[in-house]
């Protein structure tokens, strides 16, 4: 599938391995939660990167303790309308400090690519030819937002203070 | 009243130019109906049975002249010359062209609206007591902290698609009017031990298919911490709120199924994570929203006006005006006036463009310019001089707004039923049109007293028939309209929800059934009792015997 990072359409180096099929012997896999946890040492052991798919159900403080070992959390979106994977993200960059690859996978539609990108996401896996074309659209919708989140941006609430301190000053 | 900066502009503006383009894809056939439809949803504009519906937020019920005086220019220009004030107080144009939605949307922002956050499974837009800002018994105005939630939760990043709708109601006073108790979330101001004001947080209420009176969670939220604890709380539903069922995907039922000592649990451990963060509410912040809340500076009126006191005496509709739809005002020398939009030949809740605009004259001429709307969907003028009412009365009366009858069995609650909705099993609005044809006399009207009754055309329960003294469901018996009565129903601080009275009536006997029902009433009533208060003493069983021995 093609892979929307940062922007850009690139190529997946990412290997997802089945639970039940044998570990390639190189290169960067995806795991699910279970084998992770199942098999943690063999893949630690291993000496490539490690990426773990997570389902929408599942704990993401599962991962805590190895999130500097991971470079890679999928998350999971099996209808654009399941919204979990919105807070599994928010809660992985902004209360665990994760700083890996984030990708979004599932019914990712184009139309949702801010709010995504505001929850933390940095990869989508997305099945279009003007993907880039609109990942720039959503950049450029908006330029104002009142939710603090991991994205760096500041809000409304907070630009406004600014703008009433340096006033009152 | 709270005016957009340049940030709250930009960002309507900004929505408009985002959903032109989406529209333009879509009738370019670059979008399927399926694609669009969440971004159609998320701008307010539904698919209905004949035509699309734009659902227009109206935050907390307060309009100003200039903002109702576009709505009936939106009305006149693009839809039919009418708008549907809702339950939530907003307003619906049932007629809207989908190549002209992006025009209504961009006209709506000249004026600082919008019709974010009014569908779809996200934070709709927060209501208000009415009354707010103008209650005599009101410890702070609600507002406030609805324009608060208003902006924190416009496009919310995580919370756009939850499991279902979620509904904040927020109440300022000791008598609920804003019915929080019927909420997703109800919060109610009041104070702690120590004088502070912070908010009762009530979590799990509402109507719809399984009605619930919501659940206390917290006692008392001091004031800094209400956007992160919300925020709390749609976290803990959107990750464990059901999917599974669409019918079991509200708050209400996670709160059922976990029980409310969990739930309380789950949200305080959250919040612990997010109470210190950039949610937290700096006092000048809030300062900014509530200075904008700040009265209109009242010119000193006369308490005792002598013409008025003539005309009361001179006039029985006046004096009955005054009874039922004057309430009391903060400030000595002024009332809070409602109008009436039940006078029974229209729909409950529509307005004219004509009169959208006249109300907007009567508005700047004695009420600061100011409008509220009420979940009861009716319109207010929330400062009127005592001293003015004898020139607005007749005013009104040639508006055909005097209806003497806020409270009174007339001023009835209707979903827009079979009519217009694609849900509905039965019709609403014309049974609410035969109870009001039939209860025409006001004097029988006062002579009844307070009584509310809510009729909803399916089990979603739009109408509030949960909570109506007298409620009244539609059903679909073998292709035909039938209406279950349930009895006892109420929204207040003391909210309880109707019981069943007994097999469903047809719909050539409901208004007999109400009048029945009235009747039973007005015999077992005791000095000074409403239907409610005489019902809650007598209980169900004389209703129910006179009801159907009759039939």
């Amino acid at each position: 599938m093609p892979l929307l990072k940062n922007g850009r359409v690139s190529e997946d180096a990412w290997q997802k391995v089945p639970d039940d099929a044998p570990a390639p012997s190189y290169g960067p896999v995806i795991l699910s939660l279970a084998r992770w946890q199942a098999e943690r040492q063999n893949f630690l052991g291993r000496n490539a990167a490690i990426g773990v798919h997570l389902k929408n159900t599942d704990d993401v403080a599962a991962l805590q303790p190895d999130l500097d070992r991971i470079g890679l959390i999928v998350l999971d979106f099996p209808k654009y309308t399941d919204g979990r994977a919105y807070s599994q993200a928010r809660i992985l960059r902004e209360r665990l400090g994760y700083t890996g690859e984030l990708r979004a996978s599932g019914n990712v539609l184009l139309d949702q690519l801010l709010i995504m990108q505001r929850a933390g996401f940095d990869a989508f896996v997305i099945d279009r030819p003007d993907a880039e074309q609109a990942w720039r659209k959503a950049q450029r919708a908006f330029n104002v937002f009142y939710q603090p989140t991991g994205d760096g941006r500041a809000t409304i609430p907070e630009l406004r203070r600014h703008l009433l301190h340096r006033a009152a000053q | 009243m709270y005016r957009y900066d340049e940030f709250d502009q930009s960002f309507v503006d900004q929505r408009v130019t985002q959903f032109r383009d989406q529209v333009s894809r879509r009738l370019a056939g670059e979008l399927s109906e399926d694609e669009f439809k969440p971004l159609r949803l998320t701008n307010g504009l539904y698919l209905q049975l004949h035509a699309y519906m734009l659902r227009v937020a109206v935050p907390y019920g307060t309009l100003t002249a200039q903002q109702l005086r576009q709505l009936a220019h939106i009305a006149r220009r693009y839809d039919r010359g009418w708008g549907h004030f809702t339950t939530r107080q907003n307003i619906q144009f049932n007629w809207i062209k989908l190549d002209e939605a992006p025009d209504v949307l961009a006209a709506l922002a000249k004026v600082q609206m919008h019709a974010l956050q009014t569908s779809g499974n996200v934070i709709r837009n927060t209501t208000a007591d009415h009354f707010a800002g103008v209650a005599r018994d009101e410890i702070e105005d609600p507002r406030i902290w609805c324009e608060i939630i208003r902006q924190w939760s416009s496009l919310h990043p995580e919370f756009s698609f939850l499991p279902r709708k979620f509904k904040i109601a927020v109440t300022g006073a000791p008598n609920d009017r804003a019915a929080v108790k019927v909420h997703d979330i109800g919060l109610r101001m009041h104070r702690n031990a120590q004088g502070e004001i912070g908010f009762e947080v009530i979590v799990g209420g509402g109507l719809g298919r399984t009605p619930i009176i919501g659940k206390t969670i917290r006692k008392f939220l001091p004031k800094q911490d209400l956007l992160s604890y919300l925020e709390a709380i749609l976290r803990v539903y959107n990750e464990f709120g059901r999917r599974d069922n669409i019918y079991k995907a509200r708050i209400k039922i996670l709160v059922h199924e976990i029980g409310v000592e969990e739930m309380s649990r789950r949200v305080e451990e959250e919040w612990q994570t997010l109470r210190d963060g950039r949610l937290q509410l700096p006092a000048d912040a809030i300062e900014f929203i509530t200075k904008q809340f700040a009265p209109p500076h009242y010119p000193e009126r006369p308490e005792r006006v002598p013409a008025l006191e003539a005309l009361r005496l001179e006039d029985r509709d006046f004096a009955r005006w005054l009874r039922t739809n004057v309430a009391p005002h903060r400030v000595p020398g002024y009332g809070i006036v409602t109008l009436s939009l039940k006078k029974g030949d229209v729909a409950p809740g529509d307005a004219s463009a004509e009169q959208m605009e006249a109300i907007a004259d009567l508005a700047e001429k004695f009420g600061f310019s100011e409008i509220r709307v009420s979940h009861e969907q009716n319109l207010i003028l929330p400062h009127a001089a005592l001293a003015d009412l004898p020139k607005l009365w007749p005013a009104l009366k040639v508006l055909g707004l005097d209806t003497a009858n806020s409270n009174q069995i007339t001023d009835i609650i209707a979903c827009p039923g079979l009519d217009y909705c694609a849900l509905a099993n039965a019709r609403s609005i014309p049974v609410a049109q035969r109870i009001m044809a039939r209860f025409n006399e006001l004097a029988q009207v006062h002579e009844i007293g307070e009584l509310k009754i809510k009729i909803s055309g399916c089990i979603n329960a739009c109408g509030h028939h949960h909570v109506g003294h007298i409620g009244i469901l539609g059903v679909d018996k073998n292709g035909e309209e039938f209406y279950q009565i349930t009895l006892g129903g109420h929204a207040g601080e003391d909210a309880t929800l109707g019981s069943i009275i007994g097999p469903a009536v047809a719909s050539d006997q409901i208004v007999e059934a109400v009048e029945n029902l009235v009747g039973t009433y007005l015999d077992l009533r005791q000095e000074g009792e409403r239907f409610l208060d005489t019902y809650r003493r007598v209980g169900n069983a004389l209703f129910k015997e006179r009801l159907y021995a009759a039939a």
